[in-house]
């Protein structure tokens, strides 16, 4: 007679083939009309259909395989360790943090300091461009614009789907001003945010009666709203056609980047005239834009009206109950987030140069609400790194030229960049539901600062 | 919280603290409190008690702002003499205002902030006004350091009395149900109110921790902030409460202290059940009675 041991084994080997022939069957029943058939236009126009066997039998054997694998290896596999882990006594949160986890915040920060002047060295300045600009700019972009979003979705718990409105009253108000009345960035960055949080209130208004899905809808309706005004009201904004030309950011008024002006800043410094100095010079103003908000969120959190929104996230009835005026703080969860939004719309107009409401479609806002919810809601540094996979992740996949050896030469894997990453959003949410960081920092303790399990944190009703 | 203001609410306690006149709530054609008035006094517990769907949380809500009454009003008279027309003002504001707090019945913590958070948001109009609404705590002024520092130390006293002191930097979903409970009572009592609205205190708790809950009940009460409690744990009425009303279908059916109600033929036919042509003899024996006062 076989030993127990032996018996479960060969018990899971026929589990792990019946499995892999079930995951290969419906690979099959799936697959057979989608990738199995193909239809053309021959050269007279005819539509006629070829099969694609080969292609189908690929799709059903990675299923078939992977499955088979899964049940029969990875998966005890897998269980052991937690089993040896389990029995050995040692618990994963009491593990001792190594010194890249203790210090991540500060190593992050200076790798981002030298990271422009990394690039500039190894690509030189032309060739830095790309990285700067593609990938760091755009990420601090959508970090920033992320953590503006937080304060109203992550802390405030009001689900808004319209957030991209706000970007958008910030990057106008900096293109209309600057463009009629030749006033400077450092002037308008603030004056955008100050009217975007203006907007945030008005938009808080009708909404505040609003809870969950409701909310949602009007918040997405609104974004939509200042969209379809700026393409329709055409003798202030120009209409589709947008608002070029305008201002560069110049450093604190003293030097300019136009290559005529007379303080132009490479001349200068005594640098070679390229567009990257600009860019390296945005660079660390989005950085710094940053900075502010993070240091601000931080500081929120800590003060009473941080308390409140996330006590309003919480239990709105029961802030009611302790004498909490919820309207105020709802209106000012708005504003704030809504500000941030403004200074990253005014930056975003003074990098690119150009503005038109194309770049303010709903698709953003819900970018943006992605990065959030992936990073996990309210922690920061979980939306950043969610902002760097999510955008940098994207950017990223127009550079994987190796693909084309693996599907063909015809494969451009721009077209699929969306496809991956939703694939990489339903992978990331199957395993880490929380988001990249679902543990809540408390902002007050007593003897020591425990970290509050996801499972406890409510998402708000809206 | 010290001796002088014992002292001085111990000379100002029997005067009334919550007057409620003719309050009638109507929900459509449903009346859930038909002509309601009691008194509560300062410095008692008074215990609102009543059968089931009797009326005693609509009568809670209409005090605490959540229900706006369809007809009475509701007074509340501060230590300072200051009255209050509570049925005029929003819920938020009885509690900021008014100095009126409440429990619910569903324990409602914010189960992902820690308990010394919950009991912080209950300061948040004190340290609200230390921040300069935010703006001046930004800069970070010793003015809003100080507040913080009292919040905390408030917070410790509560957590002290509610006996969570060891708990204080866990989540207040992690608790057990009847630390839940204290925990509630605790951070009403951190808005600093004059007047404590329970509503059933006592459900689900076992017999050790309703003694608990007893202590800290008369703890509370003692250090001079009046209460209104719902019950339905008839040992923790008779145990604790200085006066009791008692309401069925919208309706005073008696008031008075607990020894007096215990033993009013109303009261026990609304809680056992009379056959019906008793009742009328209990109604009858009881205004004869009421004739004769």
């Amino acid at each position: 007679m076989a030993s127990p041991s032996e018996n479960t084994q060969s018990g899971l080997m026929a589990k792990a083939v019946k499995e892999g022939i079930f995951a290969g069957a419906i690979a099959f029943g799936m697959f057979l009309l989608y990738v199995g058939i193909e239809t053309y236009q021959d050269i007279d126009n005819r539509l006629v259909w070829r099969t694609r066997w080969g292609l189908l039998a690929i799709f059903v054997l990675v299923a078939a395989v992977g499955r088979f694998l899964t049940v029969g290896f990875i998966k005890p596999h897998i269980d052991r360790r937690k089993l040896a882990k389990a029995k050995s006594g040692v618990l994963e949160i009491s593990e001792d943090k190594g010194f890249f986890h203790k210090h991540f915040l500060k190593i992050a920060l200076i790798a981002l300091l030298l990271y422009p002047i990394g690039s500039v060295m190894l690509f030189g300045p032309q060739g830095s461009l790309k990285y700067v600009d593609n990938f760091g700019i755009q990420i601090l972009i959508y970090v920033m614009l992320a953590w503006g979003l937080n304060i109203v979705v992550g802390l405030a718990g009001l689900l808004d789907l319209g957030y991209v409105a706000f970007y958008a009253v910030g990057a106008y108000s900096y293109a209309l001003l600057s463009a009629n009345f030749g006033l400077s960035f450092w002037i308008l960055l603030p004056l955008a945010g100050i009217l975007a949080a203006m907007w945030g209130i008005i938009l808080g208004f009708p909404v505040l009666r609003l809870r969950g899905d409701y909310l949602a809808i009007v918040t997405l309706a609104f974004g939509e709203i200042i969209r379809l005004v700026l393409i329709n009201w055409t003798d202030v904004t120009q209409g589709t056609f947008g608002i070029s030309g305008i201002a560069k950011a110049s450093v604190f008024g003293i030097w300019s980047f136009d290559v005529g002006s007379p303080n132009y800043f490479p001349r200068a410094m005594g640098l070679a005239t390229s567009s990257a100095w600009y860019k390296i010079f945005l660079f660390y103003v989005i950085l710094a834009l940053c900075l502010v908000t993070a240091y601000v969120t931080i500081r929120l959190r800590r003060m009473p009206i941080g308390r409140a929104w996330e006590a309003l996230r919480e239990d709105e009835i029961a802030c009611r109950s302790l004498g909490i005026n919820t309207v105020a703080t709802k209106l000012t969860a708005f504003a704030t987030g809504a500000m941030f939004g403004g200074f990253a719309g005014s930056f975003f107009a003074t990098r690119q140069g150009f503005v038109s409401p194309e770049s303010f479609v709903f698709l953003e806002s819900a970018v943006i609400l992605a990065i959030v919810v992936l990073g996990g809601m309210g922690s920061l540094t979980g939306i950043a790194i969610a902002a760097v996979v999510m955008v940098g992740g994207t950017e990223l996949l127009r550079e994987m030229e190796f693909l084309k050896l693996i599907f063909g030469p015809d494969f451009t894997p721009e077209l699929y960049r969306m496809l991956l990453f939703g694939l990489a959003m339903i992978i990331v949410m199957l395993f880490k539901p929380r988001g990249f960081v679902g543990s809540r920092e408390p902002t007050a303790f007593l003897r020591e600062r425990k970290a509050v399990s996801g499972s406890f944190t409510k998402e708000g009703h809206g | 919280m010290t001796s002088g203001t014992n002292a001085m609410t111990s000379n100002m306690s029997g005067d009334t603290i919550l007057k409620v006149e003719h309050l009638s709530m109507k929900f459509g054609g449903l009346m859930a409190i038909n002509d309601f008035s009691f008194e509560a006094r300062r410095g008692e517990i008074t215990a609102l008690i009543g059968p089931n769907g009797a009326g005693k949380t609509t009568v809670f809500n209409c005090i605490t702002g959540f229900y706006k009454p369809t007809m009475g009003m509701i007074t509340m008279t501060q230590r300072d003499g200051k009255d209050h027309l509570l049925e005029r003002l929003k819920d938020f504001e009885i509690t900021k205002h008014a100095k009126v707090a409440r429990t619910f019945q569903n324990i409602r913590l914010f189960s992902g902030l820690t308990v010394l958070e919950n009991l912080l948001v209950a300061q948040h109009n004190v340290l609200m006004k230390a921040s300069g609404y935010t703006i001046l705590g930004l800069l970070g002024l010793p003015a809003y350091k100080n507040a913080a520092k009292a919040a905390i130390e408030r917070a410790q006293y509560w957590l002290e009395k509610a006996d969570l002191v060891d708990r204080a930097d866990d989540p207040a979903g992690d608790l057990s149900y009847g630390a839940q409970r204290r925990l509630e009572i605790a951070r009403a009592m951190c808005t600093g109110p004059e007047l404590l609205c329970l509503d059933e205190p006592a459900a689900g708790l076992n017999p050790k921790e309703s003694l608990t809950l007893n202590a800290l009940l008369r703890g509370i009460r003692d250090e001079g902030t009046s209460l209104l409690l719902i019950e339905h744990d008839m040992s923790v009425v008779m145990e604790i409460s200085d006066h009791v009303v008692v309401l069925e279908y919208g309706q005073k059916i008696s008031d008075g202290t607990p020894d007096h109600v215990k033993n009013d033929p109303k009261v026990i036919a609304a809680y056992l059940g009379v056959e019906d042509d008793e009742v009328e003899e209990v109604i009858s024996e009881v205004e004869s009675e009421g004739g004769a006062h």
